[in-house]
């Protein structure tokens, strides 16, 4: 098991040192940074006296390092267009795109693995039958449409929830929360449900077609000749057999939800990372990019190691075989 | 049979409805097994062995059901109980125990908690009363330092050793009868045997009555105190196991008993009925096994017989039967 971990960790390493590499690369493609900050008429010899300082003429590798070592400390460097240090601007907006991905991503649980278990308990009830149409609708529409719809519906013409914005927040330290205001509580209904439809659709139709799959297994016709309760067998032996897909899968897309809050912070005006992104692209403000970049390898990178301790977590049988390989 | 019955199934008919017709699985078949008994029942693949066991015990799979026909549990009607009261007979009267030990426990749950859940859903019984008592079943069935052994998974045990916990979970709530589907075709040869005795001691010892569904007429000669045989979804011959052995009646089951290889005769080839069990969409007319039977004569390819005393036993042939034809 802790050979497992350790294993893991120096996999996640390499992974987050790949994509260092990468967001490090995009300073590279848009033209000479000195170009940008001297102006027209500064002498040759300051801009070579700049160049030194900057350490812009320095070998590939010694930049590279220069960078993550800078990176590891929260150093990302200062925005090219609001001149602030970009640690501190992403800092600013993160709490704002977790608290979004996680209610999304807990709406999607919460509903998708009840609709899910129901759906595959009774396959042929006009209500599974429902769900399942209904989840295509889910899967198909693209996340801004049915944003602008719940807008539409809840905002304009029901007028009960805002269009934008997140509503009054709290600091609790760094971590400003919008999770404790009404307003704040109203705000995040409609980009949460707008962010999680699609993942819950995906978790009801997962759970479904494993609970199918784990109903027809030998364990289970045992377990009811054993006279366990219905809710023994379904929610006991069933639905735990169920669930190392559903973790997979909800761990992938938690990681997604958060990438892909771009599109949802767009359409309801979020002041996270996510609109925080698409604003520097449009500037071209590589140091954010290049930041905004690390940071969601990051997420998914350690995402995967939490995904990964819950399966040994959920199935004995992990444990067993990790204790053999670790052994060797 | 002098000791009360158990079981009684009267005329059972097990339909499965498809699209191209509905499949009869289990055609008529009345059995009955006394307290303590154990019934062998015996067949090819097919024969409709495993659905007359399933019916029993309330757990056939959709779309097949019971169109016909009784089952009764000490007098008591069962087949047509609502699912929650059939739910509290499984296990606390009829226990099951499947073909493949390897897939019957749940792979999530320490086998103690299986056992100790078994328990407590059919005995008033503390968690620790309960776990007490999952020890002392675990040691029943030969599972050496089962204090110990309660804490592990099924993956921790071998094959022979988990259909030992499956045969404790099936004794867990001391039922009256119980169904075992192939409880050793999945195993190794001389694990065979081992949980043939072991499930022959405790039946025994607690007065359980088996019906042990099998293709393996040895196992059946070993254990059984009666034997039916059936051949595409009907009993073809009922009776007390040695009759059925020394003297059967039925061509079928003199066909079945000349195919056994014996160790002592050298034969150059092993002997066997011609042709294979009908389909289930293709029964003939008359007695099913008539395309087969060396014995066929014209009656039998026109009404189909049904059980009638030979002997000790019964046997549904033409060839036993004592009042002339109606035809």
């Amino acid at each position: 098991m802790i050979a497992f971990i350790v294993r893991r960790l120096v996999q996640a390493a390499l992974v987050m040192l790949a994509v260092a590499f990468v967001s490090f690369a995009m300073f590279n493609f848009v033209g000479d940074p000195v170009a940008n900050i001297v102006g027209q008429d500064t002498p040759a010899d300051q801009i070579v006296e700049l160049r030194k300082s900057l350490g812009i003429d320095d070998p590939m590798p010694v930049r590279f390092g220069r960078f993550v070592v800078n990176a590891v400390q929260g150093k990302f460097g200062l925005s090219y267009r609001t001149t602030e240090p970009v640690g501190r601007m992403i800092a600013d907006r993160l709490p704002a795109t977790l608290e979004l991905s996680l209610v999304a991503a807990i709406f999607a649980l919460v509903a998708g693995i009840p609709m899910g278990v129901f759906a595959g308990l009774y396959p042929n009830s006009w209500l599974s039958r429902t769900m399942m149409t209904v989840s295509l609708i889910g899967v198909s529409l693209p996340t801004f449409l049915i944003g602008i719809l719940l807008i539409y519906i809840f905002a304009v013409i029901l007028g009960w929830l805002p269009s934008f914005g997140r509503g009054d927040t709290i600091k609790l330290g760094f971590w400003s929360t919008g999770l404790l205001t009404v307003s704040g509580l109203k705000a995040i209904i409609l980009p949460s449900i707008t962010l999680g439809l699609f993942q819950l659709t995906l978790i009801m139709r997962l759970v479904r077609s494993e609970m199918l799959e784990v109903l027809r297994t030998d364990y289970i016709k045992f377990a009811r000749a054993r006279g366990l309760s219905n809710r023994a067998v379904h929610f006991g032996h069933a639905l735990k057999n169920t669930l190392v897909p559903v973790i997979t899968i909800t761990g992938l897309q938690l990681g997604a939800i958060i990438a892909f809050a771009i599109i949802t912070e767009t359409v309801f005006s979020w002041p996270g990372v996510g609109l925080l992104f698409l604003q520097s692209v449009v500037y071209a403000d590589i140091p954010v990019m290049s930041t905004y970049l690390v940071m969601i390898g990051f997420v998914f990178v350690v995402i995967n190691l939490i995904v990964d301790m819950l399966y040994f977590v959920v199935d004995p049988r992990l444990r067993a075989q990790g204790r053999t390989s670790g052994s060797k | 049979m002098t000791s009360p019955k158990l079981l009684e199934v009267k005329n059972l008919r097990v339909e499965f409805p498809t699209r191209r017709g509905t499949l009869v699985a289990v055609d008529d078949v009345s059995l009955e097994i006394a307290a303590g008994e154990v019934l062998g029942v015996v067949g090819e693949s097919g024969a409709g062995k495993s659905m007359t066991g399933a019916a029993i015990i309330g757990l056939l799979e959709p779309p097949g059901r019971i169109a016909s026909g009784e089952i009764r549990l000490e007098g008591r009607r069962i087949d047509n109980l609502p699912y929650h009261e059939m739910r509290r007979i499984r296990g606390r009267q009829i226990g099951a125990i499947f073909q493949d030990p390897l897939t019957s426990l749940n792979p999530l749950y320490k086998v103690g908690d299986q056992l100790i859940e078994t328990i407590q859903t059919h005995l008033p019984l503390t968690h620790a009363q309960a776990r007490d008592r999952a020890v002392k079943l675990l040691e029943d069935v030969g599972i050496p330092s089962a204090a110990e052994r309660i804490t592990h998974y099924p993956h921790q045990f071998s094959g022979g050793m988990r259909q030992r916990v499956v045969i404790a979970l099936a004794l867990a709530a001391e039922p009256k009868l119980i169904i075992a589907d192939e409880p050793t075709t999945a195993l190794d040869v001389s694990i065979q045997a081992q949980i043939i005795q072991l499930l022959r001691r405790l039946c025994r010892e607690h007065g359980t009555a088996v019906m042990l569904v099998t293709h393996d007429m040895g196992v059946i000669a070993e254990t059984a105190d009666r034997v039916a045989v059936m051949y595409a979804g009907r009993i073809a011959e009922i009776g007390p196991v040695q009759d059925v052995i020394k003297r059967p009646h039925h061509p079928y089951t003199v066909g079945l008993m000349g195919a056994i290889p014996a160790m002592g005769h050298k034969a150059e080839r092993l002997t066997q009925i011609d042709g294979s069990m009908p389909r289930l969409n293709a029964i003939p007319k008359g007695c099913a096994f008539n395309p087969r039977c060396p014995k066929v004569f014209d009656r039998c390819r026109v009404e189909r017989p049904d059980p009638m005393p030979a002997g000790n036993s019964n046997a549904a042939c033409w060839l036993v039967a004592k009042e002339p034809a109606h035809v």
